[in-house]
């Protein structure tokens, strides 16, 4: 894991200390809140509904035991007992009061953690696939490649105020499980004919009011020119992106307005200045980087199938979680584990206190101290020892975070929503929660089969509901929540932007069409082996529209 | 009819501007505008103590009264005032003065 260096340990703590400075002369009265809020901004500090609310950066999702200790403990100090992971692989805490956010980033820096750049015209955190370093299917770790962008962003002077946010994701495998396409730059690391290391370099996906898929620009970039080509593109942007209007300013309308080809072309222009300029990485500091995140020393447990064949003879909710939770490490004794933030009923991506501290010494005791967070709002133990697997398990369900649902309709992702969002229109988690326990066997999930719902709180679509195999968007309509239904959404390899299928339902409503959608489908499936997203692809939106409106269509 | 909220600038709390001239943690006593000129004056009041570094994103916002009760038109507000509603252990509802 990426260790901070003497510059890294100086930048942060320098700049505590002048947030702290910010702070206090704010609450003095020395500067007006239209002086403090980019400032606050910058540090991560929004104001919420009920409360400020703290966005710390996980960068690319991972965390030592340490530092998951630290946010439990500053949960308990600070706030109200718990968390909330997000999409973006952070962690946001909803009740931090401002005169207390010094002693919080103070105690986040003893642990190398800060919320720089979480918010802001800049670029943010760097997310990368939960499983990098512990995939079988993955060619290289995409992480140092993130912190290598993380520390040339990290206040970059020319892309601190660009004309709206920025972000990046890397994936290192074919299958992707970083949500590459719906970034403004994502960056699938790959290996050419050669051999070598490079990435293919989409730009220009996002959500929010105008969802578009990135575009391929560059089918193999080498691996020294990640940062001369990334300049390339940020320039282009930063001239040419728009500032008139927040709702076009993304990268993702300069490239659908000015054609990929074009756009492409701009950059290839911009990058010939840049090539080979004192940005082209030299190999021997990306292999530096590199050995930071070098494997652990995972030994041979060869014990580990059979301790699994007798633990599943055992314990049927073992072996459900077993087949569920755990996905296949690239190292046939290891696995990687998937502990699901979405027990049945309880509210997406939270972790309490206790939670956390309790997943940081499972980290230290069986995981060689890694924990990732993962976009889809779960925490991950990346390198588990299969012999191990049911001591994990067991402890899990100490601390109630066995549900074995990774993948399946209750794995919900969702925002905050009205419960605490300023910008929502509508909640997202009751309705979460209403789905969750709608479905709660988890027999009929596993029928059901693998279903990503997402849902957001309104159209700037945090909660990935574009992306969701089935995706709910809050909307306020006459001053009532709606909820309106997207399907066939999907935000991986093979990205695609839901449709919407109708009019919205109420709040009182919405569980029962996300019921209808699921028997349609249940009925028109092939057979198990087919897929929701696969089935929907075949069939269409047709049935499913039937199936929700065509009573009323016959009615009229 | 209106009223006056904000969030108190030191730790954020949802606060209201209320009879008694204070910015007070609940919304049950908040000073109800009737007509323009009262609204005109809680502008006043909330931009002042905006300008005096009291509280921040003050606004008016649309309330009726019923049964005595305070009640926000918007869910919202109502959200604000009581707290996320997912967890009755948290905001405003979780206090024994709000029962
Ligand atoms: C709570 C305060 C939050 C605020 C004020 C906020 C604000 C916004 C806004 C304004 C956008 C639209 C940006 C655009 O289209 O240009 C956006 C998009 C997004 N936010 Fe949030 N958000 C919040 C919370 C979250 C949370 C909790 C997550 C993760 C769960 C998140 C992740 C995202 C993602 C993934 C997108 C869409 C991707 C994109 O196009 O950028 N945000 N957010
Ligand atoms: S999608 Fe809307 S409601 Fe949900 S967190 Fe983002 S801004 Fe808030």
């Amino acid at each position: 894991m990426y260790r901070y260096d003497e510059f890294d340990h100086d930048f942060v703590k320098a700049r505590v200390a002048e947030f702290t400075d910010q702070v206090d002369r704010r609450l003095a009265g020395e500067i007006t809140e239209d002086q403090f809020r980019p400032l606050r901004l910058m540090n991560g500090v929004y104001l919420q509904l009920h409360a400020y609310m703290l966005r710390v950066a996980v960068p690319y999702g991972t965390l030592n035991s340490k530092q998951l200790r630290m946010l439990g403990h500053i949960a308990r100090k600070y706030d109200k007992g718990y968390g909330h992971f997000t999409t973006r692989q952070n962690i946001q805490y909803n009740w931090p009061a401002l005169s207390d956010v010094p002693a919080i980033l103070a105690d986040l820096a003893s642990v190398e953690m800060h919320a720089i750049q979480t918010s802001g015209n800049c670029i943010r955190n760097v997310t990368a696939d939960h499983f990098a370093g512990a995939a079988a299917d993955e060619v290289a770790d995409p992480r140092p490649y993130a912190e290598i962008l993380r520390q040339w962003s990290s206040v970059h002077p020319e892309f601190s105020y660009l004309p709206r946010k920025f972000k990046i994701a890397v994936t290192g495998a074919e299958r992707d499980r970083a949500a590459i396409q719906t970034h403004d730059i994502g960056l699938h690391l790959k290996k050419n004919e050669a051999g070598e290391l490079g990435f293919a370099v989409y730009v220009g996906g996002g959500q929010g009011r105008t969802p578009l898929i990135a575009k391929k620009i560059r089918d193999f970039l080498p691996e020294e020119d990640l940062l001369s080509y990334c300049t390339a593109i940020l320039r282009v942007y930063n001239l040419h992106g728009r500032r008139d209007n927040k709702y076009k300013a993304r990268i993702k309308i300069l490239v659908h307005e000015t054609g990929t080809e074009e756009f492409a072309r701009q950059v290839e222009t911009e990058w010939a200045e840049l090539k080979d300029s004192q940005l082209t990485l030299p190999e021997a500091d990306i292999r530096a980087i590199e050995a930071y995140f070098a494997p652990p020393a995972l030994t041979a447990r060869p014990e580990g199938d059979e301790a699994i064949r007798l633990a599943r003879l055992d314990s049927k909710s073992f072996s459900e979680w077993l087949d569920q939770n755990v996905t296949t490490h690239r190292h046939p004794d290891y696995a990687a584990v998937t502990i699901s933030l979405k027990g049945i009923g309880e509210v997406p991506g939270d972790a309490s206190d206790s939670q956390m501290e309790a997943v940081a010494d499972l980290a230290e005791k069986y995981a060689f101290d890694e924990i990732r967070v993962s976009h889809e709002q779960n925490l991950i133990l990346p390198h588990v020892a299969r012999a191990d697997l049911k001591a994990v398990y067991d402890a899990l369900v100490e601390i109630e975070l066995a549900t074995a649902n990774s993948g399946l309709i209750s794995d919900i992702i969702a925002c905050p929503g009205l419960d605490y969002c300023a910008l929502a229109n509508a909640r997202s988690i009751i309705v979460a929660q209403n789905i969750s326990k709608r479905f709660a066997s988890l027999e009929r999930q596993r029928d059901i089969g693998e279903l990503k719902l997402k849902i957001s709180g309104c159209i700037n679509a945090c909660g990935h509901h574009h992306v969701g195999h089935i995706g709910i968007l809050g909307v306020e309509k006459k001053g009532a929540e709606l909820y309106q239904v997207t399907l066939g959404g999907s935000g991986d390899e093979n990205t695609s932007v839901g449709d919407i299928i109708g009019r919205g339902f109420g709040p009182e409503e919405i569980t029962d069409a996300i019921e209808t959608v699921v028997q349609t489908y249940l009925a028109l499936r092939v057979d198990r082996s087919e897929k929701f997203l696969d089935a929907y692809r075949r069939v269409g939106p047709a049935p499913f529209k039937e199936a929700l409106y065509g009573g009323e269509a016959k009615a009229a | 009819m209106k009223i006056l909220t904000a969030n108190r600038l030191t730790d954020g709390e949802a606060v209201w501007y209320s009879t008694d001239h204070s910015w007070a943690e609940i919304i049950d006593r908040a000073e109800l505008a009737q007509d323009k000129a009262a609204e005109a004056a809680l502008e006043a009041v909330g931009k002042a103590a905006y300008d005096d570094n009291l509280v921040v994103d003050v606004n008016l916002v649309d309330v009726e009264v019923i049964e005595g009760a305070i009640v926000p038109n918007r869910l919202r507000e109502r959200i604000r005032a009581s707290g996320p509603t997912n967890r009755n252990d948290l905001g405003k509802q979780a206090r024994p003065q709000a029962a």
